[in-house]
């Protein structure tokens, strides 16, 4: 039975350009939310890349005109882990690209991209990603709300594991932007402070900006870890409220259980979705009760980084596994007292531990629920 | 132990007509989509007036599984859907509402139909499947990557069956093919008879 690892992964995001620059950050319970100004005047809290870095970084690489910001973040991040991983690429390595809304900002008549029609299509954004790097095989994107980053993991993995491809290159990607922005705000999700997951005091999402980047193997390498359970359940109950027992989310992660052959009881760490929403974060609590993982150390990252759509599953992910290669526990920015039903044992204090095994959830409009759970491996 | 997939039904919805396992079930000159589709939404007649709240995407990826999951039994089916212009027919008319600083109206219940799996949300729904699912996005149907992932999903015990395939939406087109794989049926699961019937 072949099996599928992570060996390699980058982060570009408001906290730096490398996994490990972002981890120092949270190590420190450094957050990269600041306030900004919508077009209106507006103010709101956010996590950005800054532009001019990005441009500056990218034209080591390539002609920046030549590409939308999402592109040249994606690109440079992949570049990053080929580079490091001086991996080649074949007919047996596949491109997925997971993102919410890819080059939407494109739309937007204010956009240079603006009277390039086909820039919008998801499938333009692949082949730009494909082109560039000339992966041999057309890019998978995919578009699953929230959940797509992690989805994106899952995906990887059981394509590894099944034998089609030796090696997936992932990346995840997201921009912050007017037509995000007005709408989680005609919804009333955003909050007027930077977001507090978990918080009796929590009012709302901070959006965010990141791209995330990892090589899915099925040859382990130093540092690796390996991806040994999977699930993505629809709640079947709301297309954009979360279910009020956390069904999917519940069976999303029974299911990765079953696979990775492991126990509730088993698992060191779960990095949450934790969007700072009522619903959401109460919906969360209500899953990991029924799951026996009440024990778990639990956090959210969105209190660094906002909530990042499609990058925020993988990026979440990169830092999990950052967590376990250093045996270190990341207290959950924005934390002060639980606001959710069930007793969910949310990190406090950044602390180290001996750390072997993690979960990743997120959740996601439409009703979809991703569960993928990490194993550290001996060198 | 390797279990044998077949094509157990499969429906497609283009050109005014609707067919089901090859065979022409209804048809209607319509204008535009939005009369063909309520059309089809009569002509099915399944009593659920939330489908009249739905974008045209998830309008059509409705319909297509109401035709094959009609009489179904099944519960552990998953949903993998694709197509090329993801929810771009509804982002374009959210872009419009917020584009005019004099005549701005973002709208909750525009802004959450652009996201293209909301379709699978709204069948998951309607059918209470609780399973496994994923939106994907490609230049056109891709059999390669279908047949491989219904393939796993369904070997790997992630689910009983598929409910699977193409459903897109850009400004004045439309077209809908959709299949489920399972255990029973006669056409085998292989790209090639997928890439079959979806030419046809």
């Amino acid at each position: 039975m072949r099996e599928a690892f992570i060996t390699h992964h980058n982060v570009i995001s408001s906290l730096g350009f490398s996994s490990e620059e972002n981890f120092e950050h949270l190590r420190n319970e450094e957050s990269g939310i600041q306030k900004f100004q919508r077009d209106n005047g507006d103010e709101y809290y956010s996590s950005q890349v800054d532009k001019e870095l990005i441009n500056n970084a990218f034209s080591k690489i390539g002609d920046r005109t030549l590409y939308t910001t999402l592109e040249k973040m994606m690109l440079l991040s992949i570049h990053s882990i080929l580079k490091e991983s001086n991996l080649k690429i074949s007919q047996k390595t596949g491109l997925i690209i997971a993102t919410t809304k890819g080059n939407v900002d494109v739309l937007s008549p204010k956009s240079s991209f603006y009277k390039n029609k086909n820039r919008a299509y998801l499938p333009e954004l692949g082949k730009q990603i494909q082109q560039f790097f000339n992966f041999k095989n057309e890019a998978i994107v995919l578009s699953n709300a929230c959940v797509s980053g992690v989805l994106a993991v899952a995906v990887a993995q059981r394509l590894v594991k099944d034998g089609m491809y030796d090696d997936v290159i992932i990346v995840g990607g997201d921009l912050v932007s007017e037509f995000i922005l007005s709408g989680f705000t005609s919804f009333q999700a955003i909050s007027d402070q930077p977001c507090q997951p978990f918080s009796k005091n929590r009012k709302g999402i901070t959006l965010g900006e990141a791209v995330a980047s990892a090589i899915v193997s099925s040859e382990k390498s130093k540092d690796a870890v390996q991806v040994i359970g999977t699930g993505s359940c629809n709640d079947a109950n709301h297309i954009s409220g979360p279910s009020r027992t956390g069904e999917g989310l519940f069976l999303s992660v029974q299911s990765a259980l079953n696979e990775a052959g492991v126990k509730s009881e088993d698992i060191d760490y779960i990095s949450a979705h934790g969007t700072a929403t009522n619903y959401n974060d109460e919906m969360e609590s209500m899953a990991f009760g029924r799951l026996n993982m009440l024990h778990a150390p639990i956090n959210s990252l969105k209190g660094y980084y906002g909530h990042t759509l499609g990058a925020s599953g993988l990026l979440e992910t990169i830092m999990g596994i950052e967590s376990l290669k250093n045996n270190t526990l990341i207290a959950s920015k924005g934390f002060d007292e639980l606001g959710v039903s069930q007793p969910i044992n949310v990190i406090e204090k950044t602390e180290t531990r001996e750390l072997q095994v993690f979960l990743k959830t997120a959740s996601g409009f439409g009703g979809c629920n991703t569960a993928v759970i990490f194993r550290k491996i001996a060198d | 132990m390797t279990k044998k997939l077949y094509i157990e039904n499969y429906c497609s919805i283009k050109n005014n007509k609707v067919s089901l396992n090859g065979n022409l079930i209804f048809e209607e000159g319509s204008e535009d989509i939005k009369s063909f589709l309520k059309s089809v939404y009569q002509y099915l007649d399944p009593k659920y007036s939330k489908f009249f709240k739905m974008d045209a995407l998830s309008k059509l990826a409705f319909l297509s599984a109401e035709i094959l999951l009609k009489e179904e039994a099944k519960k552990n089916i998953a949903i993998i859907l694709s197509n090329n212009a993801s929810s771009l027919d509804t982002d374009r008319k959210y872009q419009d509402s917020i584009n005019d600083k004099e005549n701005y109206f973002p709208s909750p219940a525009v802004f959450v139909y652009t996201l293209p799996n909301i379709g699978i949300g709204e069948i998951s729904i309607r059918h209470q499947l609780k399973s496994e699912n994923g939106f994907f996005v490609f230049d056109n149907y891709n059999a390669n990557f279908h047949y491989n992932y219904e393939k796993i999903l369904i070997q790997n015990n992630k689910s009983e069956a598929v409910l699977a395939g193409w459903v897109n939406i850009d400004e004045d087109s439309y077209e809908a093919f959709l299949y489920l794989v399972s255990q029973n049926g006669t056409i085998e699961h292989t790209e090639k008879n997928l890439k079959q019937l979806y030419n046809n």
